[in-house]
């Protein structure tokens, strides 16, 4: 398969993402310049982490301007698989690709430790796998999800929150709850499914090696998704 | 003409740099102060010499960019630039 990872000036995660893309799965991998307006057949393409455009105005507000968002957007729109990590749900959001915005951490803090988020919808393309709670590190500063009630509410009936920060036992507790997210929400997905935004880094802990595997379980239920 | 916009989040979204200020102004014996929003204020100096032309440009440059409609409200004023070009 083939995944386009789109790098913005200010991105800083891009290249672990296409280490593990192209290192530990072995699949092909497009680095996708965010002036490209091309998306060169990729089967999946990743927003990765970072700080787009220096976070300048509000973070993702300019990147969702660049050349390439408009080939994105037409991608997602027809049903292609996006994944959107931590800057890239920030941009997926600022982009209306995701409902919702990303403000400041309730702490003011950059917030960079494992947590862990109990998934809560397993049929879409990202998350049919076995495992209910994942130890997954984040890495932001602005991290509080925030949506209307309204948008809330339709997000709820139609199971499109995918990942809820919880405790170790999969609690779903204030405590738990790293930087103020309404509703512990970590990670949502689009109204087809076929767009995932999520604040934590599967990236990071896809190998044993930095801490951890139980990011594999999203990149390889993308794989399998697409080898159908 | 100048504009000048103002953007702030919404009242029913946490402002945490605002209780942040709060905090700290108390902390200061700064006593009364019920509420702090902390926003965005840009000045843009505009081609435009029409005042309603420049009002609807800057309406739209808000929605599209300078302020998110789902988190932030904004208000701006349009100027005429004149007394700037004389001083």
């Amino acid at each position: 398969m083939k995944f386009g990872v789109v790098i913005y000036p200010g991105s800083n995660c891009d290249q672990d993402c296409v280490h593990v893309l192209r290192n530990v799965f072995k699949q092909d991998v497009r680095e996708l310049w965010h002036k490209e307006r091309d998306l060169d057949g990729c089967d999946c393409i990743v927003l990765p982490g970072g700080f787009s455009y220096g976070d300048y105005l509000r973070t993702g507000a300019i990147a969702r301007f660049s050349p390439i968002m408009e080939a994105v957007t037409n991608y997602a729109k027809k049903g292609g698989l996006v994944l959107g990590i931590c800057n890239g749900f920030q941009i997926l959001c600022e982009a209306g690709l995701l409902p919702g915005a990303l403000i400041r951490n309730r702490s003011l803090r950059f917030i960079c430790k494992p947590v862990h988020v109990k998934v809560e919808n397993r049929e879409t393309a990202f998350t049919r796998f076995e495992k209910e709670i994942l130890n997954i590190p984040i890495a932001h500063g602005e991290g509080n999800y925030f949506i209307h009630e309204d948008g809330l509410k339709r997000l709820r009936e139609k199971d499109r929150i995918v990942f809820r920060y919880c405790g170790p036992d999969g609690d779903i507790t204030d405590q738990a709850n790293p930087n103020g997210a309404l509703f512990n929400i970590a990670g949502i997905v689009n109204e087809d499914g076929n767009v995932l935004g999520m604040m934590p880094h599967p990236e990071r802990c896809s190998e044993q090696e930095i801490g951890g595997t139980d990011g594999r379980n999203i990149f390889e239920s993308i794989l399998n998704t697409l080898n159908g | 003409m100048i504009a000048k916009i103002y953007v702030k989040l919404k009242q029913d979204v946490s402002d945490p740099q605002g209780i942040a200020v709060k905090g700290a102004l108390e902390s200061l014996s700064f006593k009364g102060v019920r509420n702090v929003h902390v926003g965005k204020y840009f000045v843009l100096e505009m081609d435009e010499m029409d005042r309603e032309a420049a009002g609807d440009q800057v309406s739209s440059m808000c929605e599209k960019l300078l302020a998110n409609p789902v988190i932030e409200d904004y208000t701006f004023t349009i100027e005429s630039n004149n007394a700037g070009e004389k001083s």
